[in-house]
C-alpha cells in the first residue's frame, strides 16, 4: 500500500507555515529533521505532569518516567533488534556516541602504531574523533576512497585492513553524497580479520530498517533528531560481550556501584555508559518517533523515498549545466549538486527567498569536497513527508536561481 | 563628499522601493557584477577572509589620510553587499570609518548575512575593515607624534 502523503504531512505541524510569504518546502532533513504531533506532545507531556529524575527516586513520578525510560530503551532494542536492551546506550547524539566509541574503545584496545580505517566520505564526526584518540595513542588513521560516483571503492579494502588495524568506522549512508555503503561486506572482511566495526548510521536509520544482527556489526550509532526525534538525544548500540569489556567514558552518578575514595566499581550494562542525568525526555521522545514511523511502515516509505529518488534524479539531470555529486547505484534520498559557475552560498541565498530550504557548503565533509576539487555543494535531502510537488518547486527555484545568476 | 551616514540612509532608500526579496537579490547581483575584480595581487591567501561558505579578498592602502579599499567575494551575491561596504567606507578617514554605526545592513534586511554563524566572510570583513581603520589611525598618530 502507498503512503497517505496528505495524512503525514499533517502529522507534522511546521510543514504547514509560509516564509517570506511562500510555502515552506523543507528539504534540508538530512541536517534535522521536522518532528509528528506525537513526539511533540509526548515531550510536553512528559514535561507538564511526568518530569522526575530517573533511576534513583523512591516516588511515584520517578518511578513513572523510570519506566518510561527504560520503555523507551526497549523500543530502540526492538527498533534495531539488537539481543539485549543491554546493547542500548543513550547518548547525546550521533557525534556524542562515536566520541564514547573512540575513547572507550581506543582506552582498551589502540597503542602506538595501530591503524584505524575509516572512509574518505565521513562526516567530520568520525573523523575528528579517531584522530583525537591517534593523537593520544601515537596511532595512525587510514581512509577508504571512492570512485567519483561515490561508490566505496572496496578492493582497497583488503590492503587496508592489515595485523594493526584495531576498528573500521564506516558511515552506513553518505550525508553529502547519499551513498548507501555495501556495510555487510565490509563487515564481512573485518571479521574475517578480526576487526570489529562501527557503522555510523545517523544517515541510515531514517530512509530504511536496520537490523544490527543481520548487519552483525559490533557498534551502531545514530541521532534522534535525524530520525524525527527530539534534539540532544542519540543510540549507541554495541554488541554486549564487547560493551562489557570497555572502560566508561564519563565518570558520575547513576553509572556506578561502590564508590569510596579510594575506588570505585562501576554499575552494570548499560547504566555504566550513561553517567549522570540522562536526557531521558529526549530518549522517550525518540521511542516516540520510532513508534510513529513504526506505524507508518518502514516499507512502504522505503518504497515511496525510491520513487521520490528516481523522480528527483530525473528532473535534476535535466537542467542544462547541472551536475550531481554522488550518482550511486544504491542510494538515500539526498542529493548534493552544484550548477555551472555559480556558488551554492548564492543559489542557497536564492532558494531560501523562495522558500525553500536546502544546505550549502561541506556538509562537515570536507575530504568529499577535496575528492571533487570543489568548496561546497548545494544538498536537497528529503524524507518520507516530502512530495513530488515540492520537488518541482526545486527544480523552478534551481531554474529560476539559473536565470538571476547567469 | 557625502555624509556618511547620507549615504547609509540612501542606501536604505533604495533597497525600500523592492517588496520583493529576489529583487533586492537582483541588485545586489547587479552591484556585485559592477565592482571591479580585485587586484590580482591582492586575490590571495595572505588576504583572504575565509568564511567557511563563501570567500572575501580585503585590501586597503592608505592615501593622503583616506582608506582606499580593494575588495572581492566568490559569491555573487556576498560581492553585492561587499560592493555596499567598499561604496561607503571608501575614500573615508579612518575616523569617518571607527565613528559611525554601521546601520545600512540592517536596514535593508541583510542583518542575517553578517550574523558570526552565517559563516560568509561578510562580518569579518567589516571587522577587518574597522581594523584596516584603527591601524592607519594608530599609525597616523604616531607619526604626528614623532
Amino acid at each position: 500500500m502507498g503512503l497517505n502523503i496528505k495524512q503525514i504531512r499533517s502529522d507534522f505541524p511546521i510543514l504547514h507555515q509560509q516564509v517570506y510569504n511562500k510555502p515552506l518546502i523543507y528539504l534540508d532533513n538530512g541536517a534535522t529533521t521536522q518532528k509528528p504531533q506525537v513526539v511533540i506532545d509526548t515531550v510536553r507531556e512528559l514535561q507538564e505532569t511526568r518530569n522526575s529524575s530517573i533511576h534513583r527516586g523512591v516516588h511515584y513520578l520517578s518511578d513513572q518516567m523510570t519506566d518510561r525510560y527504560e520503555a523507551a530503551r526497549e523500543t530502540v532494542r526492538a527498533f534495531l533488534n539488537a539481543a539485549s536492551t543491554n546493547e542500548i546506550i543513550f547518548t547525546s547524539g550521533a557525534t556524542g556516541s562515536i566520541n564514547a566509541v573512540a575513547f572507550s574503545f581506543g582506552e582498551k584496545f589502540v597503542t602506538a602504531g595501530d591503524e584505524i580505517v575509516i572512509s574518505e566520505m565521513e562526516h567530520h564526526s568520525n573523523i575528528v574523533p579517531w584522530q583525537m584518540l591517534c593523537d593520544r595513542k601515537g596511532a595512525s588513521i587510514k581512509v577508504i576512497p571512492f570512485y567519483d560516483n561515490g561508490e566505496l571503492i572496496l578492493e582497497k579494502l583488503d590492503d587496508l585492513l592489515t595485523d594493526r588495524t584495531r576498528i573500521v568506522a564506516l558511515t552506513h549512508a553518505s550525508n553529502s553524497m547519499g551513498t548507501i555503503n555495501p556495510v555487510k561486506e565490509v563487515i564481512k572482511k573485518a571479521h574475517a580479520k578480526g576487526i570489529p566495526v562501527l557503522l555510523d548510521g545517523a544517515q541510515m536509520v531514517q530512509h530504511g530498517e536496520v537490523d544490527v544482527r543481520e548487519l552483525d556489526c559490533d557498534f551502531y550509532i545514530f541521532s534522534s533528531h535525524k530520525i524525527f526525534g527530539p534534539t540532544g538525544s542519540g543510540v549507541l548500540y554495541g554488541k554486549e560481550s564487547i560493551l562489557e569489556e570497555l572502560p566508561p567514558y564519563q565518570g558520575g552518578g547513576d553509572m556506578v556501584d561502590q564508590v569510596t575514595f579510594e575506588r570505585t566499581s562501576y554499575n552494570t550494562l548499560p547504566f555504566k555508559f550513561e553517567a549522570g542525568t540522562t536526557n531521558y525526555t529526549g530518549a522517550i521522545g525518540l521511542a516516540a518517533a520510532l513508534d510513529y514511523l513504526q506505524s507508518i511502515g518502514f516499507e512502504a516509505i522505503g518504497r515511496y523515498e525510491q520513487e521520490l529518488t528516481g523522480y528527483t534524479l530525473e528532473k535534476l539531470g535535466g537542467i542544462d549545466g547541472l551536475k550531481i555529486y554522488g550518482t550511486a547505484a544504491n542510494r538515500i534520498s539526498v542529493f548534493s549538486f552544484l550548477m555551472q559557475n555559480i556558488h551554492p552560498y548564492d543559489a542557497g541565498m536564492i532558494l531560501d527567498k523562495m522558500g525553500i530550504a536546502v544546505r550549502t557548503g561541506t556538509h562537515c565533509t570536507q575530504p568529499v569536497m577535496d575528492h571533487f576539487g570543489i568548496d561546497g555543494t548545494i544538498r536537497a535531502s528529503l524524507v518520507f513527508y516530502n512530495t513530488m510537488e515540492e520537488v518541482d518547486a526545486l527544480i523552478e527555484g534551481i531554474q529560476r536561481t539559473i536565470q538571476m545568476l547567469s | 563628499m557625502t555624509d556618511y551616514n547620507e549615504i547609509q540612509q540612501d542606501i536604505v532608500d533604495e533597497f525600500s522601493v523592492f517588496e520583493d526579496w529576489l529583487d533586492r537579490y537582483n541588485y545586489l547581483i547587479e552591484l556585485g557584477n559592477d565592482l571591479p575584480a580585485i587586484d590580482p595581487k591582492y586575490r590571495t591567501n595572505e588576504y583572504l577572509i575565509n568564511g567557511c561558505q563563501s570567500k572575501v579578498w580585503l585590501h586597503a592602502d592608505l592615501v593622503e589620510g583616506k582608506l582606499l579599499f580593494n575588495a572581492d567575494s566568490d559569491a555573487i551575491i556576498v560581492k553585492g553587499i561587499v560592493a555596499l561596504l567598499v561604496k561607503l567606507m571608501n575614500e573615508r578617514t579612518p575616523a569617518e570609518i571607527l565613528q559611525n554605526d554601521l546601520f545600512f545592513i540592517d536596514g535593508i534586511g541583510l542583518r542575517q548575512n553578517l550574523s558570526p554563524t552565517r559563516s560568509n566572510g561578510l562580518l569579518a570583513m567589516v571587522k577587518k575593515m574597522r581594523l584596516y581603520a584603527m591601524a592607519y589611525q594608530a599609525k597616523e598618530n604616531q607619526n604626528k607624534e614623532s
